[in-house]
């Protein structure tokens, strides 16, 4: 069955699924291309390599830690050992409930990893499709989806995800659920005005006067122009999307049971341990930071190679 | 002056904007654990108060004549009584937002003043080697999560060096005859420093970054050319000339960096226990306290696109380009 759709593509011209073919063929010709850019971006290898290393730590995290996230530390004499100095046995400490301070970091990985992955691919698909169908259409439609963008602006991120988390309750889907819902806007809004200027390009008017249907014209002439730039917001995205989740989760509406950076901040800003358990409060907040730059220098050095005006400046 | 059709659409949007979030805030609210008696009505009310409140927000009514309810006691800025405090959540949060307003708006300042300035000296400095150490910190600062560089902050001023209190408005005792000696006080200036430092840390990038790319744009302008021929000192023809033009749109960002700062503000406002509408949110929302939550909600996002509002205004009267065009 499928053997024979193929073969039917290539003997006729016409057909409506050769479109679909040329899309990907295009796709994957653009992904090369860029792949051959990216790789001459040092701030995006230094970038790309910093995020690599954590999405390993998050997969090997559960096979590695030397603690359980959840599990009592005792000391010899039978108590709980409690917001001890970082030692050999534990590199980072325990924290006041005499948990293990590394084993919860390593596994803190995992979440943030996922928001931030997550997060970035929704916001980009959601703003590349919003913007790429105001900006093509015009007109009402984009009268109407901007004066949205607009609207949805008011709302401020955090607080939103507060009223979000308080009423749907406190999980790190409803936290994903924020993100997706208002972290698109500023991403729409370039694609849009990116795609304003594509769709003036002599070869989609060639592609119009051909007879091309309007899906056919936004997925293969204009998509292509605009993924570097949704690249560049879904770089930037991942760390929002942590930082985010950090932070609601550091407000206490994060899930406590699974451990989390933001939680772990929370825990020790509670407990006001913060002021001597230096060791439970600096690897986790260093570790978003050091993610968040990563994710920004993937994003901004890919910009640099694929917008050369800027490495004039 | 600013265009009168242009002024009277952007005020229509401001004003759908809050009608749109309060609308969304009512559905949201039905849908708490609990339902939507629980949302307005504490459990430990006794039977007659209860009975108020479902008359008052019309609660045995279908849903379609609770949402005109709501929005006539909306526009009447009636927003319930607290669960917790007992007072009117009106009061309640006026009271939160003038000591939200104090620390944002001299955050604001500072950050925006501080930004413009170092961003300019940045972009003069283009491709120096000292700029991109500059560049790269000012990353680094943007990367850092505002709560932690907050507890930061406190561990080493606080806790180590003892120099600034730990959090709160204002030292124990203090106290005031009116708002004005309020926020002017020696004591509340002291608790306003470390609050204000690190929001700045947090602020500060937005404005020194597009304040950096505009001037690197403005300084491939003839003009600068000109200037230096005429052989003005580096510092006339950064300040008088090339900066000047590229101020512009770091006004316009003003209000996406509002938008940022709210967020910001509820994060700082509960590491350094400061009583504004950020941490009274957070705290309600715990104490499932809904209509302090939803109220200072509502005033926040109210914050955020009137400043929007304003800083489009801001912007049509300072540049006559958007002006003739009308839009």
């Amino acid at each position: 069955m499928s053997g024979e759709t193929s073969s039917s593509v290539a003997h006729s011209e016409g057909e409506p699924s050769q479109g679909w073919r040329r899309f990907f063929e295009n796709l994957r010709n653009s992904a090369r291309e860029q792949a051959h850019i990216f790789a001459q971006s040092r701030m995006a290898v230094a970038g790309l390599v910093i995020l690599i290393f954590y999405v390993v730590i998050a997969l090997i995290s559960p096979y590695i830690v030397p603690y359980g996230p959840y599990e009592r530390i005792y000391t010899d004499a039978g108590g709980w050992a409690k917001l001890q100095p970082p030692s050999l046995a534990h590199p980072l400490g325990t924290t006041e409930s005499a948990y293990d301070v590394l084993s919860q970091l390593l596994l803190g990985a995992r979440i943030a990893m996922f928001v931030g992955l997550l997060g970035a691919f929704m916001v980009a698909i959601i703003g590349t499709t919003v913007g790429l169908v105001a900006g093509y259409y015009g007109g009402w439609v984009d009268e109407i989806v901007m004066r949205i963008v607009d609207v949805l602006y008011g709302l401020p991120f955090i607080p939103f995800v507060i009223v979000l988390v308080t009423v749907l309750g406190a999980s790190v889907w409803n936290i994903i659920l924020g993100i997706s819902l208002l972290y698109w806007l500023s991403t729409a809004r370039v694609v849009r005005s990116e795609v304003l200027t594509v769709r003036e390009r002599p070869y989609v008017e060639a592609a119009e006067a051909a007879g091309a249907s309007d899906f056919r014209i936004m997925a293969v002439h204009i998509l292509p122009n605009v993924i570097p730039l949704a690249a560049l917001y879904a770089a930037i995205a991942v760390g929002y999307s942590i930082v985010a989740q950090a932070s609601i989760a550091f407000l206490g509406f994060g899930d406590p049971t699974i451990p989390s950076w933001g939680v772990m901040l929370q825990r020790a800003f509670v407990t006001q341990s913060f002021g001597t358990a230096w060791w439970w409060v600096f690897p986790p907040g260093l570790s978003i930071t050091m993610v968040v730059t990563g994710a920004y220098l993937v994003g901004r050095g890919y910009e640099e190679v694929v917008n050369p005006q800027l490495q004039e400046k | 002056m600013v265009n009168k059709r242009y002024l009277a659409r952007r005020f229509l949007l401001m004003v759908i904007s809050i009608f749109t979030v309060a609308t969304i805030l009512f559905f949201l609210f039905r849908m708490v654990p609990g339902g939507p008696m629980s949302a307005i009505m504490s459990p430990r009310m006794t039977e007659a108060a209860r009975q108020r409140v479902i008359e008052n927000f019309g609660l045995n009514e279908p849903l379609w004549k609770q949402y005109l309810l709501y929005m006539w006691q909306l526009l009447h800025l009636n927003l319930g009584q607290s669960f917790y405090y007992g007072q009117t959540v009106k009061t309640l949060i006026l009271d939160r937002f003038y000591n939200t307003m104090a620390l944002m708006l001299t955050a604001f300042l500072i950050s925006y003043t501080v930004g413009i300035y170092l961003g300019a000296q940045l972009g003069w400095i283009r491709g120096t080697s000292k700029e991109r150490a500059g560049m790269l910190v000012v990353l680094l600062v943007r990367s850092t999560p505002v709560f932690w560089t907050g507890m930061i902050v406190l561990y080493v001023f606080a806790f180590k060096l003892n120099l600034f209190p730990l959090g709160g408005m204002r030292g124990v005792g203090a106290q005031y005859s009116g708002p004005v000696s309020k926020f002017l006080s020696v004591d509340f200036l002291y608790h306003l420093v470390l609050p204000v430092f690190t929001l700045c840390t947090y602020y500060t990038g937005l404005p020194l970054l597009l304040m950096r790319n505009n001037l690197l744009e403005v300084l491939s302008e003839d003009y600068i050319d000109t200037a230096r021929a005429k052989g003005l000192t580096n510092r006339r023809i950064l300040f008088r000339h090339a900066a000047r033009n590229a101020v512009l749109p770091v006004v316009t960002a003003f209000a996406i960096a509002i938008g940022f700062a709210v967020g910001g503000q509820v994060l700082i406002e509960t590491v350094f226990s400061w009583p504004g509408l950020g941490r009274e949110m957070v705290k309600a929302s715990l104490r499932s306290d809904y209509p302090v939550a939803q109220g200072a909600f509502l005033l926040l996002s109210t914050i955020v696109i009137s400043m929007n509002f304003f800083a489009d205004l801001a912007y049509t009267y300072l540049d006559p380009r958007v002006r003739l065009g009308g839009t």
